[in-house]
């Protein structure tokens, strides 16, 4: 962005670029690529991407953190579930990792989770997840000073406008996505999986688990998905395919004649053109999602971000490589960060 | 490269020519001559990164159909970490299997070697998946844990063919990337 513009180098501080793997080798390419910090989760229920051969073991997580930090970045650890009744030794023996381990933050978003961690490891930093559903400055402070939380996720629901808002109101750091899944509006707090599957984000880590997905593509090559015993979308052949998840789906309803999509679009976030106003606005970290994604998506999607924060940071205009072809239905959004108003 | 050329962008009659090469070539080869390379991918990726069967879990002894919609055959492969499996079967066989995966040779080649992204080829509807999801995803992510190019690890265990092939295999990656 140029400073004819209107924006100017002092005008914000270089943010952390805080980048997403599922794997080792995901995390050596998001460090190779450029990332400030990259953030992980263990195999198991105790994070939001619990999926099949997906995520790291301690061993790995060791590591990792000994490779990142000798070129500089962070390693951040997602504990960012809901232990169910019954179930919490498996948080905390993650919140125990984590403190042993050496990790840079763990990314909390039960307060139980978040309540163990700042009694029994003070000095763990903790970061609070997107999972928390935490948007107005009351529930941040509240996190803030009852667990220490240092620095929040926001969820993809509040406009540029109001994360300036909120940034003078709360006393710790804000990390904002600019790319990647996104999903409903109410975030930490869909189970619309569980209707189907019986498991869901929240508790599970997994929305649409894999072992309930089944697709079956025609001679037409129409693509029918299916979750458990629900169709939940059809493509015809030659039109791009989305996520298999429920709030993606296409149905139909009494209101309309054709199958169409109820809660949202097969799309995926991209805030390349926000990203000064974002920086401007008091974010701190700057968040891609995409955990369930290959290596070569997180090499491509941090290095396109980081080339554009080095050029903000050095008064350039930032050029952009398309990033479209990695977007979900092939198709991008800036969502509810311009205006409310973006379906 | 993010993602497969567009559908519909002319390509040049070079580029026509490499990509339908494998096609021409192969067809007239018969699998048993071919099923030594096969069996030599198997066991050296199973050599070199054993910790990708722990990725695999429950699935690791199930049975994958890889489908190159545009070679003359298809493979199975069976991910036994002891014994790993890769053979090559004509179409019209239809090998017992529990989950497929289907796409252009290139693709598939890209995205196992760590230079396409999965998701998006199934975004772009130029992957296919059917059977066992859980399978295909667990398989996916194993094989995207492998350190650099899983296929330079491969051609480079070749011994005195490394070369040649390697060699052959890049000129005909860069032709088609243009």
């Amino acid at each position: 962005m140029s400073e004819a513009q209107g924006f100017h180098q002092q005008d914000y501080q270089r943010p952390e670029l805080v980048c997403p793997a599922g794997t080792p080798a995901a995390l050596r390419a998001a460090v190779d690529a450029g990332a400030d910090a990259v953030y992980c989760g263990l195999q198991n229920e105790t994070n939001a991407r619990n999926f099949p051969g997906l995520n790291f073991t301690v061993p790995e997580v060791e590591q990792s953190i000994a490779y990142a930090h000798a070129r500089n970045a962070k390693l951040l650890l997602a504990v960012n579930t809901f232990p169910p009744a019954g179930k919490f030794a498996m948080w905390r023996d993650a919140i125990d990792g984590a403190a042993k381990l050496g990790v840079d933050a763990a990314i909390v978003a039960d307060m139980g989770v978040a309540d163990y961690a700042a009694r029994n490891y003070p000095e763990l930093r903790l970061h609070l997840s997107v999972q928390a559903g935490a948007s107005s400055p009351e529930a941040i402070r509240f996190y803030c000073e009852q667990f220490g939380v240092k620095r929040v996720v926001l969820p993809r629901m509040l406009t540029v406008a109001e994360i300036a808002e909120l940034h003078r109101q709360i006393p710790c750091e804000i990390e904002a996505f600019i790319f990647g899944n996104i999903g409903m509006m109410a975030e930490g707090r869909c189970s619309l999986s569980s209707y189907v599957t019986g498991a869901s984000t929240n508790m599970d880590g997994v929305c649409s688990p894999a072992a309930d997905v089944h697709y079956e593509e025609d001679a037409a090559r129409n693509l029918t998905t299916r979750l458990g015993e629900y169709v939940i979308d059809c493509f015809s052949g030659g039109e791009s395919a989305g996520y298999p998840t429920i709030c993606k789906g296409r149905y139909l309803c009494g209101v309309q004649s054709d199958p169409y999509y109820a809660f949202e679009e097969p799309v995926s976030l991209n805030l390349s053109a926000l990203l000064p106003d974002l920086m401007r606005a008091g974010v701190t970290a700057l968040k891609i999602e995409g955990r369930q994604r290959s290596r070569a998506y997180v090499k491509s999607v941090v290095g396109a971000f980081r080339k554009a924060v080095d050029d903000i940071m050095a008064g350039r205009e930032a050029a952009f490589a398309s990033l479209l072809a990695l977007t979900e239905g092939r198709r991008e959004t800036e969502g509810a960060f311009p205006s409310k108003r973006w379906r | 490269m993010l993602a497969p050329p567009p559908a519909g962008r002319p390509a040049s009659p070079l580029k026509k020519l490499l990509e339908n090469a494998p096609s021409v070539l192969l067809a007239p080869v018969p699998l048993a001559l071919l099923q030594p390379m096969f069996t030599r991918i198997a066991t050296h990726v199973a050599q070199a990164r054993p910790e990708l069967f722990n990725r695999l879990g429950p699935h690791a002894g199930k049975r994958f159909l890889i489908d190159p919609t545009d070679l003359p055959f298809v493979l199975v492969l069976t991910p036994l970490p002891d014994r790993p499996l890769l053979t090559a079967h004509r179409r019209h066989e239809r090998p017992a299997h529990v989950a497929a995966i289907a796409g252009t040779f290139f693709n598939l080649l890209d995205m196992i070697d760590g230079s396409l992204d999965g998701d998006a080829l199934f975004f772009s509807r130029d992957l296919q998946v059917s059977g066992d999801t859980e399978a295909v995803v667990a398989l996916r992510n194993a094989l995207d844990d492998f350190e650099g190019s899983a296929l330079d690890s491969v051609v480079a265990s070749f011994g005195p063919l490394s070369g040649p092939a390697g060699l052959a295999l890049s000129v005909v990656r860069s032709v088609r990337g243009r």
